[in-house]
């Protein structure tokens, strides 16, 4: 399976990564030749291996359902570009 | 043409923990913004997520409850998509291996019921809130509900009309409130629907092209949403058109459906397992004792209702829509039985939740206790009171007059069953009732009627109104007995 260019632009805009367009074709060699990677392999017969979701062989490990958590929102809101009201303000987004 | 609807509906359930799924930080509703979002609800770099032991074994309750496969070994995944109320650019959730896969939910409608197959159940944390009002053109960010566990729980496309859908909402929510699992509170979130709504010729069996309508939180929106959607398909198909895949929203002052987005725009979530969370494994020793803390279900106690008290399963399926009020019945059903249990259950389902409704009350505030309810029912089965002075009983009751034989004492409630009290009222009606007798006599059934008025109204309305019937229609039976003139 190859991307073709527009494939770049689509996970691009997916990721918000802005791409310009002489970054878009080494991009596309780039990204086809770890798919190739993958490709090689997805050939290998995996046939009776469990699929692995993480590399560390062992199980999460669960908290107490207690609340630990001060209020810091102070400090919190003090790292935002801006803040009013107690709220984190952005810019409008209505979807 | 006749058209069939088909909905599968996907319910996202807020687990009552304490603190939320990943963080410390506390879940309680209506805090001031952004006091209860610590570093790791606002994503600060370097921090990780560790998981809620609680709403572990809140999601296995659910998955033990509908008879469902509890995967012993179930993986967290990132949902990325980018929205300011999501501060790290995905949503922690579960994709492949889910907490619960499978089981199934029976919902009562009226005499008949239906088993709904359920797809799965899946872990996730609630996203923040965006506040729209004006901040000089700006939005702001309230992150409190950042975190938030939640359950989504996902049905096959197994209900076939708007009045399913709600039955199948309303046995969900009684369940994960009799489970504990959920406090229920539809106006501050706790249980909101999305409904997957398509149409097909009726009798085919592929799938039309479905639309999907969000955050529906309440019964009544639900119902109003699919009705209107499933016309509006039907309009489009038989206008010729075509339906497009898109998620829409239900406006209900309007009270019709609009897009929110169509399928080109629709999000591609790139799900991938999160490397910041080790698999979840459910060991032996927790699932067994998880599954004996279960309480006895809903659907077990509604069939053993039917099978003990004889009730219908609509009946039944009333009883239990909470603990408390399926505790109440049976601890004003204790020691009977025959018919008495019937008439407990419609006292309940009547008169009790009709003041319960009205006062905004729920069971367990009930001003009449179930040992109460169960005298005023022995009163009405003895045959000391008539349905309209158990009804003044009650309401005496309820406002807290005290025991249901001293209110009948004091307000002189007793019904005249004495035979010789009845004989003499009888008759004094028939005696004066001349052409009321003559009619009867004449073949015209409601003269009777007329004749036991007037006894009940003589007697102030204390005669036992059977009793009046049995005598009246003896006496006038008795050839020559009171012709008029005699």
């Amino acid at each position: 399976m190859a991307l073709a260019i527009d494939d770049v632009r689509r996970v691009a805009q997916l990721a918000r990564l802005r791409i310009e367009d002489a970054q878009a074709a080494p991009m596309l060699a780039e990204l086809n030749t770890i798919l190739h990677l993958i490709g090689e392999m997805q050939a290998v017969d995996t046939s009776g291996v469990e699929p692995m979701s993480h590399p560390r062989d062992v199980a999460q490990r669960l908290r107490a359902d207690e609340i630990t958590e001060p209020d810091r929102r102070a400090a919190l809101l003090a790292l935002a570009p801006r803040a009013e009201a107690g709220l984190y303000l952005v810019p409008k987004v209505i979807e | 043409m006749q058209w069939e609807i088909v909905i599968g509906l996907e319910t996202h359930v807020q687990l009552s923990t304490r603190s939320k799924i990943f963080s410390g930080a506390s879940i309680a509703f209506g805090a001031e913004p952004n006091t209860q979002a610590c570093e790791i609800d606002v994503a600060l770099p370097g921090v990780l997520p560790v998981l809620n032991a609680r709403a572990v074994e809140k999601a296995v309750r659910f998955g033990l409850a509908v008879d469902a496969t509890v995967n012993r070994r179930s993986v967290f995944a990132r949902k990325n998509y980018f929205y300011p109320d999501l501060p790290k650019g995905y949503q922690i959730s579960q994709y492949e291996i889910p907490i619960v896969e499978r089981g199934s939910l029976e919902i009562v409608l009226g005499e008949r019921s239906k088993t709904v197959r359920l797809t799965r159940a899946h872990l996730e944390e609630d996203a923040g809130k965006s506040l729209h009002e004006d901040f000089h053109g700006m939005s702001g960010i309230d992150l409190n509900r950042a975190g938030t566990p939640l359950l989504e729980i996902v049905s096959e496309p197994d209900l076939r009309s708007a009045a399913e859908a709600v039955a199948y909402g309303k046995t969900l929510h009684a369940l994960v409130r009799w489970l504990d699992i959920c406090d229920g509170n539809m106006q501050e979130g706790s249980f909101r629907m999305d409904a997957n709504v398509s149409v097909r010729p009726a009798g085919t069996t592929d799938f039309g092209t479905r639309c999907e309508i969000k955050n529906l939180n309440s019964f009544r929106f639900l119902e109003r949403a699919i009705e209107y959607e499933a016309r509006r398909q039907i309009d489009v198909l038989e206008e010729g058109g075509t339906i497009r895949q898109e998620t829409r929203l239900y406006d209900p002052q309007r009270d019709e459906t609009r897009t929110m987005r169509s399928k080109e725009d629709a999000h591609d979530y790139r799900y991938f397992p999160d490397p910041d969370l080790l698999p979840l494994e459910i060991g032996a020793d927790s699932l067994h004792s998880i599954a004996q803390s279960m309480p006895e279900l809903p659907g077990a106690m509604r069939n053993r209702f039917v099978a003990t008290f004889g009730l219908t399963p609509y009946d039944a399926s009333l009883l239990t829509t909470s603990r408390e009020f399926a505790h109440y019945y049976e601890s004003a059903c204790a020691g009977l039985s025959g018919t008495t249990p019937k008439l407990v259950a419609n006292w309940m389902t009547g008169a009790l939740a009709a003041r319960l409704n009205e006062s905004g009350c729920d069971i367990t505030q009930s001003k009449v206790a179930p040992e109460q309810l169960r005298a005023l029912i022995g009163r009405v089965a003895d045959g000391t009171l008539s349905g309209a002075m158990a009804r003044e009983v009650f309401e005496a009751l309820w406002a807290g007059e005290g025991e249901v034989d001293a209110i009948i004492e004091r307000r002189g409630l007793r019904q005249i069953s004495d035979s010789s009290e009845l004989d003499r009222l009888t008759d004094q009606v028939l005696a004066q009732n001349a052409a009321q007798v003559a009619d009867y006599r004449a073949g015209k059934a409601k003269a009777f009627n007329a004749l036991v008025g007037q006894v009940m109204k003589v007697s102030k309305g204390k005669a036992n109104p059977q009793q009046v019937s049995e005598i009246l229609r003896r006496k006038l039976a008795l050839p020559g007995y009171f012709l008029p003139g005699a």
